[in-house]
């Protein structure tokens, strides 16, 4: 690698555009930091995709974290926003290190379908769950920061900065992660895992390590949702909450930790004006869209950036 | 001792119909090694043709008895229309790719039939339960049960035995089973490989739609029914092992029986119970019941 890495100083300053736009555009904020608690969860789907694992379950994380800050504010009336992310954060990782045990022996379909059991074991269980609300979930209230009201409809700047501040930390380790040698083993695996472990690494660990930053990314964005939303349902770990998750990382493609967030919003656009417009098309185009990548550009849409670039 | 009866006589008709579906699936992953998550909608599609063709039918009077051909019809007419679209004009672009692009590329045309099938049909609920009713009922361990169930025990005891007696004794089945087992070998030794693909994906098809067929009579036909069923259909087979026919069928009738007696004992973790079973048999038999070795590539 000899070109110069820019990829750290234009997230920075996209971030910052953001907060600007976002003071500028109010009526925009929920679906920014919508698009954002979402892009957190791609983030990490993009660390096991590197690998060449799908997980049709990462919707589990994003449920537990979310529940864990529903639950924290429902029956312990804790409110503090940064107490409430931690814990999403907290649940999400503790979960993806159990798990991983088992997930890290897997690959291709079966991680696949192991993933999908587990996300829906979590969703048998919280539909059944009458103190958690069934199927219908419950509110979650808005969070405080060192007390003060952050959320809701008054404070949903306030909300947004933080889900700013907090995606460009999480963008950054991932990057530098990405950087590191564990990091570069990704696509060594995913080439082949064989000759990865004749050179004396661990497979196994380099998986459950992606593994569990995947859950603590997705805990992390199910977390930030929920405070967003101010509702949870257990639809957030049905199959095809999961399903959405990768047709985003696809659609982004894992040549860059920006590309989860680009693809996440362009998705939350698309899919506000494509419900209003035209409710019985959108998943049509959703699909040919995703068809249409997985054909011509099997790097997703950041692989047309960077062909750009080199043509340049 | 009578509830013990019910329950089995509920998992098994539960069963029967988890093991129609899984049929198709099962074959077109042991042919293809596509594992189809467009294999619900495919179901749906069945239950919307069958809904319409049932309702034209009892709507202009004709004999009530041959609604039970317009199921079938329905089935067979997805089949031939949808299979061979999806394969010649999809699938065949995709093969010899990565099993998990190829799930990508079904799950891609999951969302696409999902919208279809909403753009041919609206999003109204279809409601033909005539067939259902047709036949009577019957006492069993104290509790009545439709007849209908009879025909759906039936049809996949029906559907499993003909599609193993074609893959074990005609010559058509002979050669599909060297096409599964090496495809290029296949190719080289002068069988059709791109029709036998053909013929397997449109049969799938056919089984997904009578699947979804038979249902109609007996639920809503409603938007997004392909939804649910797919995961429960994903279920039959991994724990079945990918791809095999005893499989299947061994997957269904696990899954069927587990969640009877869940419904019977513990309501509450009725849906809960068949996705900790897939994960216990991914867990202790990670290729699922009834899958062989696989040779380690370098």
């Amino acid at each position: 690698m000899t070109r110069a890495d820019y990829t750290i100083p234009v997230l920075l300053a996209a971030l910052a555009i953001l907060l600007v736009l976002g003071l500028l555009l109010p009526k925009w904020l929920f679906l920014l930091t919508l698009a954002l608690g979402k892009g957190l969860v791609v983030l990490g789907l993009m660390l096991l995709l590197r690998t060449g694992l799908v997980s049709f379950g990462q919707g589990l994380f994003y449920c537990l974290g979310a529940y864990a800050v529903g639950s924290l504010g429902q029956f312990l009336g804790i409110k503090e926003v940064l107490v409430l992310l931690l814990t999403g954060v907290a649940v999400g990782s503790l979960i993806a290190v159990i798990l991983g045990l088992l997930m890290a022996k897997y690959r291709g379909i079966f991680f696949a379908m192991l993933s999908l059991a587990f996300s829906m074991i979590a969703y048998g269980l919280l539909v059944k769950t009458a103190a958690l609300g069934s199927t219908d979930g419950f509110n979650v209230a808005p969070p405080t920061l060192f007390g003060r009201p952050i959320g809701g409809e008054q404070h949903q700047y306030a909300l947004f900065a933080l889900a700013c501040i907090l995606v460009s930390v999480a963008a950054v380790l991932t990057h530098e992660y990405l950087r590191t040698p564990l990091g570069r083993l990704a696509p060594a695996i995913r080439d082949n895992e064989i000759r990865v472990e004749y050179m004396g690494a661990s497979v196994r660990n380099a998986i459950h390590v992606k593994y569990v930053i995947a859950g603590a990314l997705a805990g992390l964005g199910g977390a930030l949702v929920a405070m967003t939303v101010g509702h949870i349902d257990p639809e957030m770990a049905y199959w095809t909450t999961s399903g959405e998750f990768i047709f985003v990382a696809i659609l982004s493609g894992t040549g860059s930790v920006i590309a989860p967030f680009l693809g996440s919003f362009v998705f939350e656009i698309i899919r506000t004006y494509a419900y209003q417009y035209s409710p019985n098309t959108w998943q049509l185009v959703l699909g040919s869209a995703l068809l249409l990548v997985i054909v011509f550009l099997p790097a997703g849409l950041w692989s047309a950036f960077s062909y750009i670039r080199r043509r340049t | 001792m009578r509830e013990l009866l019910a329950l089995l006589a509920d998992g098994i008709i539960y069963s029967s119909w988890l093991f129609i579906i899984a049929l198709g699936l099962t074959l077109i992953y042991g042919v293809m090694k596509i594992l189809n998550m467009a294999h619900g909608s495919l179901y749906a599609l069945g239950a919307y043709a069958a809904a319409s063709l049932v309702g034209y039918w009892m709507g202009h009077g004709r004999a009530p008895m041959a609604s039970y051909g317009m199921l079938v019809l329905a089935a067979i007419a997805v089949g031939v229309v949808a299979g061979p679209l999806i394969e010649r004009g999809l699938l065949r672009f995709m093969y010899g790719r990565n099993e998990i692009v190829l799930l990508l590329v079904t799950y891609a045309l999951f969302l696409i039939l999902e919208d279809v099938i909403k753009l041919i049909w609206g999003v109204e609920a279809y409601y033909v339960s005539e067939p259902y009713g047709l036949l009577g009922s019957f006492d069993f361990a104290g509790l009545t049960y439709p007849v209908y169930n009879l025909v759906l025990i039936a049809v996949s005891i029906v559907a499993g035995s003909a599609l193993a007696a074609v893959l074990r004794y005609t010559h058509a089945g002979k050669l599909l089973s060297a096409v599964i087992h090496d495809r290029e070998i296949s190719v080289a030794m002068g069988i059709n490989v791109s029709r036998f693909y053909l013929v397997t994906f449109t049969i799938g098809t056919m089984l997904a739609a009578i699947g979804g067929a038979l249902t109609a009579p007996t639920v809503s036909v409603v938007p997004g029914m392909g939804v649910q069923v797919i995961v429960l259909a994903f279920a039959v087979v991994v724990v079945g092992g990918l791809g095999s026919l005893p499989g299947a069928a061994l997957g269904a009738l696990i899954v069927g029986l587990v969640r009877s007696a869940a419904v019977h004992y513990l309501p509450q973790v009725e849906l809960f119970s068949i996705y900790v079973v897939m994960a216990a048999v991914l867990i202790f038999r990670p290729k699922g019941l009834f899958a062989g070795a696989e040779v380690r590539k370098i």
